[in-house]
Order: structure tokens, then sequence, then C-alpha cells
């Protein structure tokens, strides 16, 4: 064995510029599959955390009737006394916070433009508007009783042209169903860095919301972040009752979970597209190297050396090919996504509607995806010196023989 | 002792349609020890006749056994197993792996044989001292002459102590030195081994040291030993 790796390392180093060229494609390849999976993964966990962080929570509890698509405002859809019900919730041992949001639908209206919005009644205390709270580019985070006050994102800022201490009108629908139209002054502007939630939500303290849609003393859910997301489905479970719906941030991302799958299904040929321009690469150097040995091979052949050693051989050589590759991608890809995890690869305002996408992708690499690709790709590889590992094998020792070299 | 005996044996190459005759019907016995030298001109056969005593090759009529067992219709790997303990081969290029040395070169039939490391380098050391290069061990072949790369060759041929050692044109690629080395150890190790020799040649400076001369002409033999004619069908 040993005996077989030392001839098929010296056998590559031959012509060893063709050898760093074949395991730089295999380098190449799981480099690129590196990033490309660290890529995947730092936009959608990105975008799920985002989501989490902004507006899904890792569990919102509404009442049984409401309909999100509606963000309806009904009384019946609604939750009574949602600070009790907050607090209740808060005290379970895995909650970090749980704070009361009203939801409600509208528009601004400036002197010459509007825009559609979507309203978020928070109480500006809680810790869980702290992404808003450290998002703020300009002016002042809401207080509880401010009764004129609305805080803006940054893109809906630029696209009205508004800046702080500006007057708006916020025309809002109420419980009853009418419009009702206020207003309003600019006290805040806020960023995400997530261009689909910065433009189009406006927050007013939460009793100023239940003001302006008539809702009194009701939410539209209570928003829960919990310490650590694996304890959901535990919290779920503790908070099943009658009254209420429980929602998960799976359930509540599942756009966000499904199109991970689709983007990972692409991936997957795409995978395959490089996976094999690295074997066809890695076919072609060993078969150029069976045939420049062929009379080697009927010489070791005439030695008694049997089809299955020789065979041995060249996929020592592919296998010694594809370690060596492995370890030019794994510094090469490690390089490249350390680059891109730490500066990130800026994309601009490149969302998908219903999913909040940063406009920076900072690079993910999981372990899971480093084992499974460099396996991969050293399977590939091996699989790749199979062909000409048999061609060499079958050939016949007085036709081997035979040849110029 | 017979080493090996071939019966009538005829062998047929087609090359698309064409059919050509390299054996027509050869009979020939070898015994152990012999120092015996297949002569005739180009294309008469005696590569092919080389290759099936040597189980690189099946005849396509006939028989041929070594060691009274019959290797016509053995396949690959039977005919391998045949080879890597039984026949060594010698050839015209001097045939040794260019990436092992000469020490790592003699040691591969006896790696295949799956001798242990202690007795690997016992042989080697001898056979490479037998051909006058045990100072040679770690060069490789490209770093030695011609002549230094057939001894080598022949250690290696000898190395897991063969009954029978088949040499074509062993000397056509050597100067007239260095081809008279080459055959002057052939001829010390057949005495001193008794190990059988056949070789192919049509240099009349290497036929002289043989023992018996076997004389092919169109895939037949013409002449056998000291001047008997054979008879091609018997």
């Amino acid at each position: 064995m040993i005996q077989l790796f030392k001839m098929a390392f010296r056998d590559l180093g031959r012509n060893r510029r063709r050898s760093f060229f074949s395991a730089l494609a295999v380098g190449m390849g799981l480099a690129m599959l590196l990033l490309l999976a660290s890529f995947i993964k730092g936009e959608y966990g990105a975008a799920i955390e985002s989501s989490i962080r902004l507006q899904s929570g890792h569990l919102q509890v509404r009442a049984k009737s409401y309909d999100e698509s509606k963000t309806s405002l009904k009384w019946e859809d609604l939750i009574e006394n949602p600070d009790q019900v907050a607090a209740q919730i808060a005290s379970l041992n895995p909650v970090q916070v749980a704070t009361p949001r009203l939801f409600a639908s509208g528009f601004v209206s400036t002197g010459n433009e509007s825009a559609g919005v979507r309203i978020f009644g928070i109480d500006p205390l809680s810790e869980a508007n702290a992404p808003y709270r450290e998002g703020l580019v300009s002016g002042d985070f809401l207080t509880p009783d401010d009764r004129e006050g609305v805080l803006i994102g940054r893109r809906l800022a630029d696209n009205l042209g508004l800046s702080v201490g500006d007057q708006i009108n916020l025309s809002v629908n109420t419980s009853n169903g009418d419009v009702d139209e206020q207003p309003f002054t600019v006290r805040g502007i806020y960023s995400t860095q997530t261009g689909g939630f910065d433009g189009i939500t406006v927050f007013l303290p939460l009793a100023k919301a239940q003001a302006i849609t008539q809702a009194e003393n009701r939410a539209s859910t209570i928003f829960v972040l919990l310490k650590d997301s694996a304890q959901t489905d535990a919290v779920v479970s503790a908070l099943q009752g009658p009254n209420y719906q429980v929602l998960t941030w799976a359930k509540m991302n599942e756009l966000i979970v499904q199109t991970e799958d689709l983007a990972s299904g692409y991936m997957s040929i795409f995978y395959l597209i490089v996976l094999g321009i690295t074997a066809t690469v890695i076919i072609n150097t060993l078969i150029m190297s069976v045939f420049e040995r062929t009379r080697e091979i009927g010489v070791l052949s005439a030695l008694g050396m049997k089809g299955r050693r020789i065979m041995a051989m060249f996929l020592a050589e592919s296998s010694l090919l594809a370690v060596g590759g492995i370890i030019l991608g794994l510094i090469l890809g490690g390089l490249v996504v350390a680059y891109f995890t730490k500066y990130g690869f800026f994309i601009g305002n490149f969302g998908v509607t219903g999913i909040l996408i940063g406009d920076t992708i900072y690079t993910r690499l999981t372990l899971k995806d480093t084992v499974t690709l460099t396996i991969m790709a050293f399977v590939v590889t091996l699989l790749a010196g199979l062909y000409p590992a048999m061609m060499a094998s079958r050939m016949e020792p007085v036709e081997a023989l035979r040849a110029e070299k | 002792m017979e080493v090996t005996r071939i019966e009538n044996v005829t062998r047929v190459y087609k090359i698309g349609k064409v059919e050509t005759q390299a054996l027509r019907g050869v009979s020939l016995s070898i015994e152990s020890g012999e120092f015996t030298a297949l002569v005739g001109p180009s294309g008469s056969g005696k590569t092919t006749l080389l290759q099936l005593i040597g189980c690189l090759d099946l005849p396509s009529g006939g028989h041929v056994y070594i060691n009274s067992k019959d290797v016509s219709s053995l396949n690959r790997n039977q005919r391998a197993d045949m080879r890597r303990g039984t026949i060594g081969f010698i050839f015209q290029f001097f045939a040794l792996i260019p990436t092992l040395t000469a020490y790592e070169n003699v040691e591969m039939p006896l790696l295949l044989n799956g001798h242990s490391a202690s007795e690997r380098r016992t042989r080697v050391l001898e056979l490479l001292k037998s051909v006058d290069l045990a100072d040679r061990a770690n060069n490789r072949p490209d770093q030695l002459s011609g002549g230094q790369q057939q001894r080598v060759a022949i250690a290696r041929a000898l190395a897991p102590k063969p009954t029978l050692i088949l040499a074509d044109e062993p000397t056509a690629n050597l100067d007239t030195t260095n081809g008279a080395q080459v055959m002057e150890i052939m001829t010390r190790l057949n005495q001193e081994t008794g190990v059988t020799f056949v070789f192919a040649t049509h240099d009349p400076r290497v036929i002289k040291y043989a023992r018996r001369v076997v004389t092919l002409r169109d895939g037949l033999i013409v002449e056998n030993n000291n001047g008997t004619k054979a008879d091609p069908g018997a």
C-alpha cells in the first residue's frame, strides 16, 4: 500500500506542472462550492435572522381569528389587555422578551407625494425594539407618551424627501372600517439595512396607535423573542390555549425556508456542473498519463502485476490529486470565504418581496457544508480516476509492450 | 527436466480483415538449464514465440506447457500469476520503471510476490552485486547507461528466482562492449544459478554465446540445435 502511494506520488511528479494544474482544478472547484454554499447559508441565514429580529420574532401569540393578510383591526380579532398577556408570557423561563404590537395599514402623504405603509404600534420601552432604536440614523426614538411623533425608515424618508421634524399626514384604517387621518411629526429616521422593511414600516407608540385605530386596549399580537430558538416548540406547547393561536418563526418565515430549499436545489445542479468540469480535467490528465505509460504498464504486467493492482496504482494517483486539490481548495476557499464573511458581499436592494434580505450578504461556512463538499470533491475525483484506471488495467500486456514508449 | 514444451502452436493476428500467420505450427521443448537462442530474420516469429512461452499471449492453436502445466487457456489473472513467480523477462528496450531507483526496480517482482522487507533487501543487494551495480542501487534509470540499465533488468528478471528467463533482443540497443558484457553476465548467471535462458536475437555476436540455436523463418522452425532440420508439423 505504501509502495503504491510512493509510486503514485512519483508518477505525479513526472509532470509536475500538469499534476499541479489538475489538483488546482479540483481546488478551484472545491473553493467555488464552499463559496456558493456559504453564500446561500449567509443569505438565507441572515434573512431568517433579520426577519425574526425585525418582524416575526421567534413566536407570536394572536387571537384565534386574526387574519394577518387582512391586517384586521376588528375587536374580536385582537388580544385584549395585551400588557397583561405579554407579562404572563414574559414570565416563562425561556422567554427573553414579550411585547404587544398593533398592526395597521395606511398611507403617508406629504404635500405632493404619498406612499402606502404598514403601521407598527410598539411599546417604545421594550427591549424587543432594540434593532430599530439601534438603527436610528437621525432624530430621536419614540417615547410611550408621544402623541404626535412617528418613526420612519430611511428608504421611505428618501422616497418622500422627508427629514426629522417634517410634518406628514398619516391615514390609518380603524377598527370600525373607517379611515382616520392625522398630522404627525417625523421624530426620527431609522435604518435596518433592509430596504424591504425600511421602505414601508412606520412606528407609532402603542397607545397612540390604539387611539388612532380605535382598537382601545387591544393589540394584534404579542411579539416574543426567546433566549434560544431551540426552545421554540417547548414554549409553543406551554402557550397553547383555546383563545389564541401561536405562530412560530419557521411558520411565519415559510417563504424564506421554501426559497432556501429551492435555492439549494438549484445550487446542487450548479455543484454537479462544477464537479463535472473538475472530473473532466482529472479524467483527461489520467488518460494522458495512461497513454504515456502504456509500455510501462506492459512491463509491470509482464512482471506479473495483476489488472487490479494496476488499477489501484492509477486510483492512488487520482486520490493523491484529490488530496492535493482538496488542500488547495480548503486554503483558497477558506481565504475567499473568510474575506466575504468579514467584509460581506454588497448586493444593494436586491430583495425578493416578502423576504428581508440585507444589502450586504456575509458568507457563513458551516462545518457540515465543509465536510460534505470536501467528501463530494474527493469522491468525484476518485470516480473520475476510475475510467482511466480501468483502461490501464485492461490493457493486453502484448499490446502494451508493443507501444512506442 | 522439461521447463517448457510447445506443441504445434499457431498464432494468427487479425488486423481488420487481414490475417497474418505469425506462427504456423511450431513444436519445441526446452530443458532446465538451457541457454538457447531463437534466431531468424525480423518477422520470423521469434518475439511471438517468446510471448507465448512467457504467457503474455495465447496461441491461436496448439498447446504451451510451462513446468508441465498447460497454460494455453489460462485467463489474464492466472497468466499473471504464472508469470510472477516462474518467468523473468528482459526486453530490448530496457523497460525499467523510470520513477523507481535501480534498487526499487529489482525489488518490484519481490513486492508482487509478497516477500518480507528483509528478504527483499538481502535478495536485491545480492542481485545488484551479481550484475556489478551494487554502487548504483539508488540511481534512477536516467542516471544509468544503457548497459547498466539492461543489467538492472537482468537482476530484476532473476529476482523472484524464476525457472525461465526470456530475453527479447537483449543487446539490440547496446554497443558491442556493453552487449558482450550483458551476454557474459547472462551466461555466468545461467551457469551459477542453473536458470534457463531463452533469448531471441539476430545478432551473430550474440548467437555465439548460445549452447543451442533454434532458427525460425516465416513462422516455422527451420533448424533446431546443431543443424538438424526440424519437422514443422511434429
